[in-house]
Order: structure tokens, then C-alpha cells, then sequence
């Protein structure tokens, strides 16, 4: 939860596809590890390096940094290299706003290549909670209709699983003395006849 | 706005190091568990079967056995 309210709930009102993801004919593209033609989308941690850059449709300014790249990395000035690519405009290849919190030290080279940078794409999430409640849930859900099948629709117990069959088979195992050295008649007192404490 | 500057990170030896790291632990939890299974388990066993069989009498537990009816050859 490093993200503050206001750029969460805008993530999260665009299903993490950015404005991007809204106007593409692509549909909802939820990054790598599916199908084409969502795999070029996103960077992941098991996919660091997708064919196609964030931003493939360039205005002006940002193809002539595009070009400028070509060349020695030495000559960017700090501010491309350390100002986000802050931009309101309507084209399809805008940031999501969480960049300003998080991208102010990443330049724009980078976000014209990458959605995010490692630190935002490996950002933890809440949905492990989710996914508990929802294992512990059905868990619950299924002891119970286990209960019901129990009370109304179990047939009686096979003779050799009563409780009188049992008493007279464990007696038979303690009279043969089974495992006498650390196992079942170990435990048994034969003088007292009982369990030894 | 000057960014600050960060520490720089290790650069070269990462494999050694997670190596050493990895081989001195696998070392100490694999001596760890061998030591702890020999006396644990192995001569708490080795005892437990040389104090049962120390005084044992074969004819007495037969006698008993037959007493509780367990046989068929014989009663």
C-alpha cells in the first residue's frame, strides 16, 4: 500500500491497464502470459524485456528524444533522464498518474520503453488475503455439507469399525503383545492393565 | 530537485557470495539433522531393544500368550 488513495483508486478503476488499455482496440490488456496480442504489452518480472515499447505512437517531442537516444547516452540532459513524462493529452500512450509518485527519480527515456519501473511492476498486493478467505471459506463450506451427508444419507458401519469390534480387536493386538519393544504393547501395563502414564 | 545518491550496490561476486552463504548453511543444517537423527532416533532405538531383550524370557511371554487364548495350535 505504497501508493497514495487518490492513484490507487485510479489503477484500480482502469483494471491496471492504464489509458492506454482504454481506447486500444486490444481490449483489457492484463500483461504477460497470455495469449497474442496482449504479450507485447507489459513487462513482468518472469518477461523483463517485451518486443514492443510501452509508447509506440510518438509525438513530436518524444521522437526527437527517441533519436537523441540513438546516440551517446552521455548527452541526455538530467531532466530527460530525470523528469517523468508528466502529460494530460488524450492519445492512447499516457502513464497512469501513479507514475508522479513513484517515477519522479526515472526519466522519460525509460517510460517511453516501460510501463513500470522494477520497483512498481514487483509491488506487493493485498490479494493474498483474498485468496485465503476465500480457501478458508469453501473449507468451511464443504466440513458442513460433510456434516449433512453424515446425519441423512450414510449407510450404518461396517461391522468391523463399531467400537465393541474395536475394544475386542485391540484387546486381541495387546494379548499378542504387538511391537513389545517401543510401539502398541510397549505403552500397555499388564500389571495394572492399563495405559502406562 | 537533486536527486539523492544512492549507496552503490555489489556489482561483482554475487554468485560467490550467495555460494558460500548456501554451502556453509547446507553443511551445518545437514550435520545439524544427522546428529540430531543418530542420537534422537537411532541409539534411543538401539537402547530401547537392548533393554527389552536384556531380561527377556521367551517362555514366560508364551505362557502368557497361551493364557490369553490367542493360539490355535494350542490352548
Amino acid at each position: 500500500m505504497m501508493l497514495p488513495k487518490a492513484a490507487w483508486s485510479l489503477l484500480l478503476r482502469k483494471g491496471g491497464r492504464g489509458r492506454r488499455g482504454m481506447h486500444s482496440s486490444e481490449g483489457t490488456a492484463r500483461g504477460g502470459g497470455k495469449t497474442p496480442p496482449y504479450t507485447n504489452c507489459y513487462a513482468q518480472r518472469h518477461y523483463p524485456m517485451p518486443e514492443e515499447p510501452f509508447c509506440t505512437e510518438l509525438n513530436a517531442e518524444q521522437q526527437a528524444l527517441k533519436e537523441k537516444e540513438k546516440g551517446s547516452w552521455t548527452l541526455l540532459t538530467h531532466a530527460e533522464k530525470v523528469a517523468p513524462p508528466y502529460s494530460h493529452s488524450m492519445n492512447g500512450n499516457t502513464q497512469p498518474d501513479l507514475q508522479d509518485f513513484k517515477g519522479f527519480l526515472v526519466g522519460k527515456v525509460y517510460r517511453l520503453q516501460f510501463n513500470e519501473t522494477f520497483a512498481e511492476m514487483n509491488r506487493r498486493s493485498n490479494e493474498w488475503k483474498t485468496v485465503m478467505g476465500y480457501v478458508f471459506f469453501f473449507f468451511g463450506f464443504a466440513a458442513l455439507v460433510i456434516w449433512w451427508q453424515r446425519v441423512y444419507m450414510f449407510p450404518p458401519k461396517p461391522i468391523t469399525l463399531t467400537d465393541e469390534w474395536k475394544a475386542k480387536q485391540l484387546q486381541r493386538m495387546l494379548d499378542m503383545k504387538v511391537n513389545p519393544v517401543q510401539g502398541l504393547a510397549s505403552r500397555w501395563d499388564y500389571e495394572k492393565k492399563q495405559w502406562k502414564k | 530537485m537533486a536527486p539523492e545518491v544512492l549507496p552503490k550496490p555489489q556489482m561483482r561476486g554475487l554468485l560467490a557470495k550467495r555460494l558460500r552463504f548456501h554451502m556453509v548453511t547446507a553443511f551445518v543444517l545437514s550435520l545439524g539433522v544427522a546428529a540430531l537423527y543418530k542420537f534422537g532416533v537411532a541409539d534411543k532405538r538401539k537402547k530401547a531393544y537392548a533393554d527389552f531383550y536384556r531380561n527377556y524370557d521367551a517362555m514366560k511371554d508364551f505362557e502368557e500368550m497361551r493364557k490369553a487364548g490367542i493360539f490355535q495350535s494350542v490352548k
